[in-house]
């Protein structure tokens, strides 16, 4: 079976860094990591990720932005996505939600449920 | 919710690297923020920038498992919000209380890394009960009348908005502003040059509300961009602006009229990809389908770019140190193997050793390389840290209501990273000093026939293998009569009488010393002037303080350009050899003991016409001498106006030295400043001249 690749998209290197070192406790994951919306893009046709966890809250092109451009994309249209924001953004991962994302987490979060979350959509 | 597992020291050494970034952003753009507020207005953007700062830092303190950072930086968040929602409105209160918590949060992230946090508890309840009151229930919810939906904006544009940009939407209709929704269409493959380059247009245009990336006509080669712009400007303008480099334009809304839809009208190249919009009457754009609009009119090389961030490496400095060690030890190995070489050439002539020495000397040319461009990695240009200075300066001439202008010069000198960052603080505190005892108040400046707007002259130049640092400020200079005062009545001198000017000058650098009357916010932090000595001196540099009563005062910090390599006078004394470095060393000069004066149970020479303080170094460093010197040597250190002779037995040449430190116990032995290797397996001590010079002034005094 080939290993699945996860693409993480945060502009804290510090936060994908976490996520990164997290996920790869799986063992048979590859990560790749994107500083903000377009790197994302760029990697997206690239790249055949299986799986997308986005912050929300980036400048230029946020989460719900990538997440709206995966969703109405026929080729990435059943891409899982994971979207992650604070608390006090309760309004946009309501929004997350109905644009179609598959999860969402709260930071800060416990990073078992990352990796349920993540095994569970793989 | 704390994170059940500890994450990796690597993992916090990211944390921190990344908060102390975000927090020094934050600085900066609280400073412009403030700059802007005075002014009436400020951008939108900026103000969500420092929310996402704020909103970011949360995010990781919280993911890293630093409560109290995370809980202050939620606080500050909310303010943000609040403020960037529109529900609280910029007050030089509000304005205060962010300059606060950014203060605060550096504070913590320090007392976290040296976990001090406890000592904050009660900073960080009155830093929560503050903005509480600010975070009252607003007065209006200052809801525009046209929603965006009346407006006709397509569902797939408002359905990605975040909360804020649904916000900043309803305040451009609330402002009567037309929105326009640009389509535009780029190469997949060089889409984020092109999209950053029209996002800067566009910036300058109008506010720039929402980028959402939709799929192309054709989504193997391009990716289309739908960009959501409110603005007041007319029409015309926009397509000007973006002609051939755009598909569609769509208006709506705005004081021109609503909901009338354009199509930028010089679009002879763009193939017609826009779908028409629900309430919008988009007319197609002239068509021809065989190039797409990137490839006619390629945008201007400005703007950011992704790309461009990653031709940037961040490298840990301590892993910058350990190379220029190696380099350090690389250097003393062959000058181990060139003395191997010159040794053999002298017992006798041999192939091997002519072979020898010039494999010495290849080698040598090639360490000089490596060594220097090493070093090159390691340099910064004090620019950088000018930056953090100026914001510095803002903030407590704010703080102090005192009018401050601050001119820098020599931005581009470049300096070793670690010692930039040692001496950020020394001299944070110099100009905090200039600013808090130096220059007065604007009112009594007036009086005095100054410029009520006093003047910190920040300046940099390389001189030789050093690096200048002068702070220069033309308020009062220091008061040597309140100096000498304050030195008796802290028992740090006995009788004044005999104390020199220049020696007065010098009781500043003691510990335990302020001249400050009253302890105010800046200065009287516990950290004197001593600890500004120290500090320079662990970096082998030098500070030393001029004073015109009346006109100023003027700070000169001499530092090694790198630390990792410096240049030293190896001298020996009593049987033992050391290093001094050659930043501290004026002259040299052969001791003639008829010279030799005594004043105050002070040995002394004339130099020059001038009166030079001899310490000999075996008493000094208490060195047990078991034979007397035929002759013995004066070096004469110091900076600026201070001089002392260093009474030493020989002078033993010039030789690049890599200083390792010494351990703890030995930090409280001052005039020494680490240990060196000098190559042939001697370890020698490197000792301090300012240490020294302070030391002597202490047992002297």
């Amino acid at each position: 079976m080939k290993t699945p690749t996860l693409l993480i998209v945060d502009d804290s290197a510090a936060m994908r860094s976490l996520m990164a070192a997290t996920i790869e406790t799986l063992g048979t994951v590859r990560v790749l990591q994107a500083a903000n919306g377009f790197e994302a893009l760029r990697i997206l046709p690239r790249e055949q990720i299986d799986l997308i966890l986005t912050d929300i809250n980036m400048p230029d092109i946020n989460g719900l932005e990538l997440l709206s451009f995966v969703r109405t994309n026929p080729i990435y249209r059943d891409l899982p996505v994971i979207i992650i924001s604070t608390e006090g953004s309760r309004q946009d991962i309501d929004r997350g939600l109905s644009l179609g994302a598959n999860e969402y987490l709260v930071k800060p979060f416990i990073p078992a449920t990352l990796l349920e979350l993540i095994q569970r959509l793989l | 919710m704390t994170v059940t597992h500890s994450p990796s020291p690597d993992a916090v050494r990211d944390f921190l690297a990344e908060a102390e970034e975000i927090l020094e952003e934050l600085a900066a753009q609280l400073a412009d923020l403030a700059d802007m507020a005075e002014g009436g207005s400020w951008d939108p953007d900026l103000l969500n920038a420092i929310f996402r700062g704020a909103h970011s830092l949360k995010g990781v303190a919280g993911m890293f498992g630093f409560s109290t950072v995370a809980e202050v930086a939620h606080n500050t968040e909310n303010l943000l919000d609040w403020l960037r929602m529109g529900k609280v409105s910029l007050t030089s209160q509000v304005m205060e209380l962010l300059f606060r918590s950014s203060r605060l949060l550096t504070t913590l992230l320090r007392a976290t890394a040296d976990a001090t946090l406890d000592q904050h508890r009660d900073e960080i309840a009155a830093h929560a009960d503050a903005i509480a009151t600010c975070l009252a229930p607003p007065t209006s919810g200052g809801a525009p009348g046209v929603t965006p939906g009346q407006l006709g904006l397509p569902e797939s544009i408002l359905g990605a908005l975040t909360e804020y940009e649904e916000h900043r939407l309803r305040e451009n209709i609330g402002q009567g502003r037309q929105l326009c929704l640009i389509h535009t269409s780029f190469d997949l493959g060089t889409f984020d040059q092109e999209l950053g380059g029209l996002t800067e247009q566009l910036k300058g245009y109008g506010e720039l509300i929402s980028t959402l990336p939709s799929m192309g006509e054709n989504s193997q080669t391009n990716i289309d961009f739908e960009l959501l712009l409110g603005s007041l400007r007319p029409l015309a303008e926009l397509q000007e602006l973006l002609a051939g480099k755009v598909v569609a334009i769509t208006c709506y809304g705005g004081s021109a009229g609503d909901a009338t839809s354009v199509v930028a009208p010089a679009l002879q190249h763009a193939p017609e990809l826009s779908p028409t919009p629900a309430a919008g009457v988009t007319s197609p754009a002239v068509s021809s389908q065989e190039t797409p609009p990137s490839a006619v009119v390629p945008l201007p090389d400005e703007g950011p770019s992704a790309k461009s961030m990653t031709s940037t490496v961040r490298v840990d400095i301590g892993k910058l140190d350990e190379l220029m060690n190696i380099v350090g030890e690389l250097v003393l190995a062959h000058s181990a193997i060139a003395a191997i070489a010159n040794r053999m050439r002298a017992e006798g002539f041999s192939r091997m050793a002519i072979d020898l020495g010039k494999a010495a000397k290849g080698l040598e040319r090639r360490l000089a390389d490596l060594q220097n461009g090493v070093m090159a990695i390691r340099m910064i240009p004090l620019g950088q840290l000018y930056e953090k200075m100026s914001r510095i300066v803002r903030t407590i001439a704010r703080e102090q209501g005192k009018k401050i202008e601050l001119k820098l010069f020599g931005a581009e000198t470049e300096l070793d990273k670690l010692i930039v960052e040692h001496i950020a603080d020394p001299l944070m505190h110099i100009i905090r000093n200039a600013i808090d005892h130096g220059i007065e108040p604007a009112e009594r400046r007036q009086a005095l026939g100054k410029d009520e707007r006093g003047t910190v002259r920040l300046s940099s130049y390389q001189r030789g293998n050093h690096v200048v640092i002068e702070v220069e400020d033309d308020g009062s200079g220091i008061d040597l009569a309140k100096v000498k005062q304050k030195a008796l009545s802290k028992g740090l001198l006995h009788d004044a009488s005999p104390v020199s000017d220049r020696d007065a000058l010098e009781l500043i650098f003691l510990p335990g010393f302020s001249t400050a009357d009253r302890i105010t916010d800046l200065s009287g932090r516990g950290v004197g002037m001593d600890v500004v000595r120290t500090n320079i001196a662990a970096v082998s540099g030098m500070v030393d303080v001029e004073t015109w009563p009346g006109l100023g005062s003027r700070f000169t910090i001499v530092l090694p350009i790198t630390l990792a390599i410096i240049k030293a006078l190896i001298i020996s004394c009593a049987g033992r050899t050391y290093a001094l470095p050659i930043t501290s060393v004026v002259e040299s000069l052969l001791l003639a003991p008829a010279d030799i004066r005594t004043i105050e149970n002070r040995e002394v020479i004339n130099l020059r016409e001038a009166t030079l303080p001899l310490l000999r170094l075996d008493r000094f460093l208490a060195v047990e001498r078991i034979d007397a010197p035929l002759e013995q040597y004066v070096v004469v250190v110091g900076a600026a106006e201070k001089r002392l002779g260093l009474v030493v037995d020989d002078l033993q040449g010039q030789q690049d030295i890599v200083i390792k430190p010494l351990g703890d116990i030995f930090r409280s032995i001052r005039g020494i400043s680490g240990a060196a290797d000098l190559g042939d397996q001697r370890t020698i001590l490197v000792l301090d001249a300012g240490g020294i010079i302070t030391e002597m002034m202490r047992a002297g005094g």
